[in-house]
């Protein structure tokens, strides 16, 4: 069991984790939870857990390289499904619940609304990314498949922004300025130059606390004597 | 089940009401979660009943608007609500605004009027009460039929006599900071103030309500007294009105300032003029599946059209 939870915990708790937003949304709409506007509430919800598990996918590469945190990896493609999986669910909730189908009515508030312009071009960079997830896919794209899902360096980011345009005011509600300052901060860890401005003050971290605890170890062994 | 019908005039005094909800709510408290699930109104009998005063029970529920679609519930129109004063999340206004204190509570009306006054609410329930049903169409894309309990502002302008140089009527909500926490945000340029032109507030349809379903207003509406002005966008129905003035020039309007290329002076409900965020072309009316078109001064246009004569509305939004 525990050989187990060692190779394998990090995976169950993202598949569990990303699963209980959605629980707990069908069990808040089986029990009329939803607020009075129950279509919002899900747009929301939706919208927001998709951003915080793209967010956690990007965060996995920069985790391993400056980290050593290889378990990262292996949940990393999980998180982006998920991700794209709540991204679905906001789309489906706007066109067939919000807009109950009437496709010339959509293509009129897309056109209308900058923020969902944004939010559509982020699924629309999202979908080939998904599709092309499998190792079957990895395998058969070579160095154009890591070059292909850079594609979420864009998408991310205009998720974020269909995030930032749609609050009443950014001064008001400053949260979208946040995981803009998350998103842009991830992405930073992957310029080279930034990459070893952090390795190297990591080492130094590294060095200081290995010193410290060599020089630890000297004062005890001292002092037991 | 018979439904009984109440009058304004079989309602509780709004003082004893509230004094006794004082009482009520250290009951509630020991009472917790089980109080929530009762309810009913404070019952005329001087001796405090251990139920939640703020659902009243007994409501009707065959009230509709002229267009047949029915009003709704009490528990919507109660626990969703844009009232910044307290809070942005429009779920907890409910629960913040409970122990707001509307009484004493008083209105003073000034300006260039030749009979400057000031009202309290005994003086204001003066003017009579009525219902009407009208659709709220908040400028986030939702909407409900409320009915409220009112008398039309024009009776109190007429009462104070306005000037002729005075064109336009200035509205100002109370700024209490202590009672009200979304005042201590200072992005917003407190307090809240709206304005009509003033033949829009002379207008039959512009109500100043004290009541909802025939029950004094709750806080999380606007208590004790606002403004229902159906044909605009909800953030001109100023809540909690404290003054009342009548100037010669375009008052200042708090969204206005805030956002002058969103929310226009007018900001009459307009299906053709697009905001940046929602959606004005329709609307989601609270209690129903999917979205109705949005009429065009939300479907009064008969009664207010000619008050906009010759105007260009997409430039006056």
């Amino acid at each position: 069991m525990r050989v187990w939870l060692r190779a394998h915990g990090l995976q169950a708790l993202v598949h569990i984790g990303a699963l209980i937003p959605l629980g707990v949304m069908i069990a808040d709409y089986a029990q009329d939870r939803l607020t009075v506007n129950p279509i919002q509430e899900l747009t929301l919800r939706t919208g927001k857990v998709a951003l915080v598990l793209l967010v956690l996918s990007l965060a996995c590469t920069p985790l391993n390289t400056l980290f050593g945190f290889r378990g990262a990896l292996r949940v990393r493609r999980a998180l982006g499904l998920y991700g794209f999986l709540y991204v679905v669910l906001h789309l489906l909730v706007f066109t067939v619940l919000d807009y109950v189908g009437d496709l010339a009515l959509i293509v009129q508030t897309v056109l209308e609304k900058y923020y969902i312009v944004a939010g559509l071009a982020a699924f629309v960079l999202l979908v080939p990314l998904a599709v092309t997830s499998t190792r079957g896919w990895q395998r058969r794209l070579g160095q154009r498949w890591r070059a292909l899902h850079r594609l979420v360096y864009l998408a991310v980011p205009l998720a974020v922004l269909h995030f930032a345009l749609l609050v009443k005011s950014l001064v008001g509600r400053p949260e979208p300025l946040l995981w803009g300052a998350l998103v842009l901060g991830l992405l930073a860890l992957r310029i080279p130059a930034v990459r070893r401005a952090v390795a190297r003050w990591r080492d130094r971290v590294r060095h200081t606390t290995s010193e410290w605890r060599v020089a630890n170890r000297k004062w005890r062994m001292a002092n037991s004597k | 089940m018979k439904l009984e019908k109440i009058r304004p005039s079989e309602i509780t005094p709004e003082h004893v009401y509230l004094s006794r909800r004082r009482v009520l709510r250290i009951g509630a408290l020991a009472l917790g979660t089980a109080a929530l699930s009762a309810c009913g109104l404070p019952s005329p009998s001087p001796e405090p009943t251990q139920t939640n005063p703020r659902v009243p029970k007994d409501l009707p529920t065959d009230k509709r608007d002229e267009f047949g679609d029915p009003a709704n519930r009490w528990e919507e129109i109660t626990n969703y609500n844009n009232f910044y004063e307290f809070t942005m999340d429009k779920q907890e206004v409910a629960r913040l605004a409970q122990n707001f204190k509307t009484s004493p509570w008083t209105v003073t009306v000034g300006g260039l009027v030749n009979r400057p006054r000031t009202y309290d609410l005994d003086d204001l329930r003066k003017f009579g009460e009525e219902e009407r049903i009208y659709r709220l169409r908040c400028v986030e894309g939702w909407s409900m039929v409320i009915p409220w309990l009112g008398f039309p502002l024009h009776k109190l302008l007429r009462e104070v006599e306005p000037l002729s140089k005075a064109r336009y009527v200035r509205f100002e909500s109370l700024f209490d900071p202590d009672q009200m926490p979304g005042q201590r945000l200072s992005f917003y340029p407190w307090p809240y103030a709206e304005g009509l032109r003033l033949d829009e507030a002379m207008h039959d349809l512009t109500l100043l309500v004290t009541g909802l379903y025939g029950h004094p207003l709750p806080p999380q509406n606007g208590a004790p007294v606002r403004l229902a002005v159906p044909w605009k966008y909800g953030f001109k129905s100023i809540k909690s009105i404290v003054r009342i003035d009548l100037v010669e020039e375009q008052p200042a309007t708090l969204w206005n300032t805030v956002a002058p290329h969103e929310y226009g002076f007018y900001s009459n409900v307009n299906p053709n003029k697009p905001h940046p965020r929602w959606s004005q072309a329709t609307e989601r009316r609270i209690g129903e599946p999917g979205r109705r078109r949005t009429l065009m001064f939300n479907g009064y246009e008969r009664q207010v059209a000619a008050l906009y004569a010759g105007m260009d509305l997409m430039k006056n939004y």
